[in-house]
């Protein structure tokens, strides 16, 4: 089929039949932030990090496929505060002390704080009760920190197609939990994929940890998004 | 034109962030020049004596004495700044927010692994103690905060370039280096 011709911010794109807004952008190099979204993974939709404006209405550029002639509009100072916000949120809906924090330097949504210069959240610290999980034998489950992306409800499956991880509850209560039979029988290399996925340190190995000093981190000197454009 | 004089406390923090003010290696000799130290653990002067142009405060309120600092600083500041992760969000002290007081004093002097089980219990409570609060409070949710500079501890180039900005009123440049939670 033929390219899709589309604008992102005022800049003509070329696009493939049904690719996402996101993956059409990095293709052009144009970074649209996201969290819930995972190279390889069906696109969820859940953090709304990638909001973009079409024809006057927001929508997550993860989960939009292109269409011809399509105007988006994304870097706008509107748009970009209402992601800073979400980011915002997260902070505050979920127990985030970066200080002593495993994944902080490599966590995407910090990186994000750090992208739109957070220097405090605009809303309410909430001190939601969460609880670590560590009684598997391969990673700790830190709840606290889960931003409920599930990146690892959709990629930690067994060969037989369970599923390791999986919410429980609804609305404000929503919270990730494992199974632990499954979880059991977790490789190292199934641990450390469940690890990389999630974008905070909400899923952790066991017996290893800072590996990376301070200084060479992922985000230390990079801001998330450079690699793909502004 | 006098100097801008400039005060700072460690509320629930670990000095830390007073050692990162430190940190800025000889730059101390420009602040000095810059500006007139108050009630600062810098100089050791206890109380207040004059109005300050610039409050510095790092660590949360924790218990009755944190608050009472605050307020006293937001009193006699002009401008109230947040240094750190600890009194922006609590940092780790914090970590107590969501488990109830008696939990944590109890598992702190009755039950933690270096208590003698054989000795009496003993739960400190003498009068000059202030008292411990239910959790710990971002400073911003006491008193109002001018300004916020995260990290922990918020590193000496960002607490330089905003006291400089801050004095001399040029603008803030915030390098992505320089900004960090941790
Ligand atoms: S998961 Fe990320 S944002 Fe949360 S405490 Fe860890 S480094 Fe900070
Ligand atoms: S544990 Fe990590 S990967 Fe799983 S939903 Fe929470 S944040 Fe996402
Ligand atoms: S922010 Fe970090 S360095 Fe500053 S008082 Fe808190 S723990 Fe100490």
């Amino acid at each position: 089929m033929a390219d899709i011709t589309l604008t992102i911010d005022g800049k003509t794109c070329k696009a493939k039949p049904g690719q996402s807004i996101v993956d059409a952008a990095k293709e052009n190099g144009i970074y649209i932030p996201v969290l819930c979204n995972y190279e390889g993974l069906k696109p969820a939709g859940t953090c709304r990090i990638c909001t973009v404006r079409v024809g006057g209405r927001f929508m997550a550029a993860c989960t939009t496929p292109v269409g011809e002639g399509m105007i988006v509009e994304s870097g706008t100072p509107d748009i970009e505060d209402m992601r800073k916000a979400i980011v915002e949120m997260l902070f505050v809906e979920g127990n985030h002390m970066c200080p002593c924090c495993e994944k902080s330097g490599n966590c995407e949504l910090q990186a994000l704080g750090y992208r739109y210069q957070m220097l405090v959240p605009r809303f309410p610290y909430l001190w939601p009760a969460s609880q670590v999980d560590a009684s598997t034998p391969k990673i700790f489950l830190d709840k606290n920190r889960c931003v409920q992306c599930l990146r690892c409800v959709r990629g930690a499956v067994t060969p037989d197609g369970k599923h390791v991880f999986g919410l429980l509850n609804r609305g404000d209560r929503t919270a990730i939990a494992i199974d632990h039979a499954l979880a059991s029988k977790m490789t190292d290399e199934m641990a450390q994929k469940a690890m990389d996925s999630c974008p905070v340190g909400a899923i952790l190995r066991k017996e290893v940890g800072y590996v990376v000093p301070i200084g060479m981190r992922k985000f230390d000197s990079k801001p998330i998004g450079s690699d793909i454009g502004q | 034109m006098s100097k801008p004089v400039v005060a700072t406390a460690s509320l629930a923090g670990c000095f830390g962030c007073h050692m990162s003010v430190l940190d800025i290696d000889d730059r101390i000799l420009q602040l000095i020049d810059l500006v007139e130290f108050n009630k600062s653990p810098v100089d050791d002067i206890k109380t207040f004596t004059k109005t300050c142009d610039i409050g510095i405060i790092e660590g949360g309120c924790c218990n009755s004495e944190n608050v009472e600092n605050l307020k006293e600083f937001r009193k006699h500041c002009k401008i109230l700044i947040s240094l750190g992760e600890c009194a922006i969000m609590g940092g780790l002290p914090a970590m107590r927010n969501g488990i109830p007081v008696k939990e944590c004093m109890e598992e702190a002097y009755y039950n933690c692994p270096t208590i003698d089980k054989n000795d009496p219990k003993i739960m400190p409570n003498d009068d000059e103690l202030p008292m411990i609060l239910d959790r710990v409070y971002p400073l911003h949710e006491i008193v109002k905060i001018d300004y916020y500079l995260p990290g922990c501890p918020p590193r000496a180039d960002l607490i330089w370039e905003a006291l400089v900005a801050l004095i001399t009123g040029k603008e803030l440049s915030l390098p992505y280096e320089v900004l960090k939670f941790d």
